[in-house]
């Protein structure tokens, strides 16, 4: 079982997570040609500005008005991406299936970052469920959503501290993990596949097309 | 957020009565036939990508002045109707098409400044102008905002002012400008002009002393100009925001045909903001050209170069404190702050800046269609700004200038309800009182 889970499962989320994405990454650049305007609004140059005033922390107004929401959005997103891709355990199982490795977190890194991933998680949790206009437009697939991101995280800190049973830990490890490889394409999480390109359109017809700024 | 707070219920019959006439096939028809042919990639992806986070609240004025309640933020606002749509498929009741009608037509002035705040690059004001769409095409449109798109697709002109009417005003500011200007002419149909001036469709009516300021200052300039005096006179564009995309365009193809029947090199239009948006951005996307085929100059940008190329001398300047809106049409969407400031600076001696300014200014909530829904929504207008008001009376300005129709009856409206006492003018009643007239042109 723990074989079936650790190998070809993976395997499966990780063909799922590239093959789903570029469908739907596809299915919208075609779908976009419907949309007049959106191609031919377009701009290299607009498009980098604006993603860079959107990827660099408080260089947008809106960014500077919500300081602690920024904080804690940047410190999610940066140690949820980079904690899996530079982690000791991962880039050893790399290697036993590759034969390519990178460099790795130094353990206690690893641990602090894994950490922040949890606690800003819990702290959008508390915003949701207090917040009035975030509660206002909050279902329950954004609290399952949540759950998705966080679990692998919680999971695979109790499992590389050896808390309760290893393999099984470590096999919920896998498990959160590949539901979330596999919601990415399919929920709302594939935000991060489409940022790239709200983005650039919004910074295209700011910029290009009504000479402003969109940040 | 207060539940109990009181319910004002408006009657309008364009809601009211117009979804007596409604049946759920048709409902249904109708928002497909929008959502799978009218709309692509955008409204998908936006749908799908909205995290509901929530950090677009902060942006809408609405949202602000209401004590910061849920359900005016911009994604409440989206809640509220296309999320419901299209979770329903669009099996939603005539009921609800009215309440869509509502939020989507006096709840929100198309401003875009959400989309400067969303991480994402969201453009909720697409989103409720498809909302504003699908209502139309089902004939639920506050019926004020409805004649005026009816007046457009009948004279071409929102306030269905007459061709002989349109020719007498003008004759009428032309003597008026006479006794101050020698010889003073509004050249009608000038086949070769450089310009061609076009206005909005309320000058004529009611407020006829803007063409006589426009004949004044192209004179004392020496401008190269014309007017046209048969349809496309009017730049504005009331079915822009109706939703009623086919008479926008027709509109907006009848106005730059009138430029081209006169064969001018350039339009430059009055101090409107929607009207700039219309003639730029919407009408030529509808018409599918990418750009205006005559370049469009709105008026901001010509006194800047008049000022600017010292066609026109400043001789004296005002010297109360002066403030300035920015006009979202011309800010947000076409980055004239600067220039606007420029010119500002030029007749005002003591000029006090607005903050937050340039194209994160409020909204003066009167445009994207909101005022000419009729004085019995106005209630909306004046309880959706009241940081406007804030925002205005932190400058310490007796004067509000505000280079957009809009914005000047929106702004009025304010500092009336908030008794802020300032008075609010168009830049060029401004330029009119300070402008030198040379010797030669003086009567």
């Amino acid at each position: 079982m723990y074989q079936f889970i650790a190998g070809p499962l993976v395997w499966c989320a990780f063909a799922v997570l590239i093959i789903g994405s570029l469908y739907r990454i596809i299915s919208m650049l075609s779908l976009a040609q419907k949309d007049m305007v959106v191609y031919p609004y377009m701009s290299l140059r607009h498009s980098l500005r604006s993603l860079v005033h959107w990827l660099v922390p408080f260089a947008s107004v809106n960014m500077r008005r919500q300081p602690e929401m920024t904080v804690v959005t940047f410190a999610f997103h940066i140690c949820l991406i980079v904690t899996p891709i530079f982690l000791l355990p991962h880039n050893i199982l790399l290697h036993q299936s590759w034969g390519i490795g990178w460099w790795s977190l130094p353990k206690g890194v690893a641990d602090v970052m894994t950490l922040i991933v949890i606690v800003t998680c819990v702290i959008f949790f508390l915003r949701r469920i207090t917040s009035p206009v975030v509660k206002y437009v909050t279902s329950p697939s954004d609290y399952v959503l949540l759950a998705i991101t966080v679990a692998p995280f919680i999971t695979g800190f109790l499992a590389y501290h050896h808390v309760m049973p290893y393999k099984t830990m470590s096999a919920l490890h896998i498990l959160s993990g590949v539901i979330m490889l596999v919601a990415i394409p399919f929920t709302r999480l594939s935000h991060m596949l489409f940022f790239v390109f709200t983005r650039s359109y919004m910074g295209s017809e700011f910029g290009a097309v009504r000479n402003s700024k969109d940040w | 957020m207060d539940e109990a707070a009181e319910v004002v219920v408006v009657e309008d019959p364009g809601l009211d009565r117009q979804i007596e006439k409604l049946t759920p096939e048709k409902i249904e028809r109708v928002i497909n036939k929008v959502l799978t042919e009218e709309t692509a990639a955008r409204l998908q992806v936006y749908m799908k990508t909205c995290i509901h986070c929530g950090l677009c609240a902060e942006a809408c004025h609405y949202y602000l002045s209401h004590d910061k309640d849920p359900r005016f933020s911009p994604v409440g606002k989206v809640k509220q109707t296309l999320w419901e749509i299209l979770r329903k498929k669009g099996k939603v009741e005539p009921e609800f098409i009215k309440e869509c009608a509502r939020i989507a037509f006096t709840e929100c002035n198309l401003c875009r400044r959400c989309s400067m705040y969303c991480p994402f690059g969201i453009d909720m004001a697409y989103l409720l102008l498809i909302v504003r769409r699908i209502c139309s095409l089902l004939g639920v449109v506050p019926q004020y905002l409805q004649d005026t798109v009816n007046s457009h697709a009948v004279t071409s002109n929102q306030m269905w002012v007459k061709q002989d009417e349109w020719i007498d005003t003008l004759q009428w500011q032309e003597e008026d400008t006479q006794d101050e200007i020698k010889n003073a002419r509004i050249p009608l149909d000038k086949e070769g002009a450089e310009i061609m001036y076009s206005v909005i469709g309320p000058e004529p009516k009611f407020l006829a002393q803007l063409l006589g300021n426009i004949a004044y200052i192209m004179n004392v300039a020496g401008m190269d100009w014309t007017m046209p005096s048969t349809d496309g006179w009017d730049n504005s564009n009331m079915a822009m925001y109706s939703g009623d995309f086919e008479t926008m365009a027709r509109i907006e193809r009848t106005h730059y045909e009138a430029a081209f029947k006169l064969k001018v090199k350039k339009i430059v239009m009055g101090e409107c903001g929607h009207a700039f948006r219309g003639a730029m951005y919407d009408g030529p996307k509808q018409l599918s050209w990418k750009e205006p085929p005559v370049p469009l100059i709105h008026a901001i940008e010509f006194y800047y170069d008049l000022i600017r190329e010292g066609k026109v001398k400043i001789v004296k300047k005002i010297k109360e404190p002066v403030t300035v809106q920015d006009p979202c049409n011309v800010v947000r969407g076409r980055g004239l702050g600067e220039m606007l400031r420029y010119i500002m600076r030029a007749v005002c001696e003591d000029f006090r800046d607005v903050s937050p300014r340039f194209e994160h200014n409020y909204c003066c909530c009167a445009g994207g269609g909101v005022i000419n829904c009729g004085p019995q929504w106005k209630s909306a207008r004046m309880e959706g700004n009241s940081v406007k008001a804030e925002q205005l009376a932190a400058t310490g300005a007796k004067i509000v200038v505000t280079p957009c129709h809009n914005c000047h009856s929106g702004i009025e409206d304010i500092v009336n309800y908030y008794k802020l006492g300032m008075h609010i003018k168009f830049f060029s009643e401004i330029l009119v009182n300070v402008m030198e007239v040379p010797e030669e042109l003086r009567v």
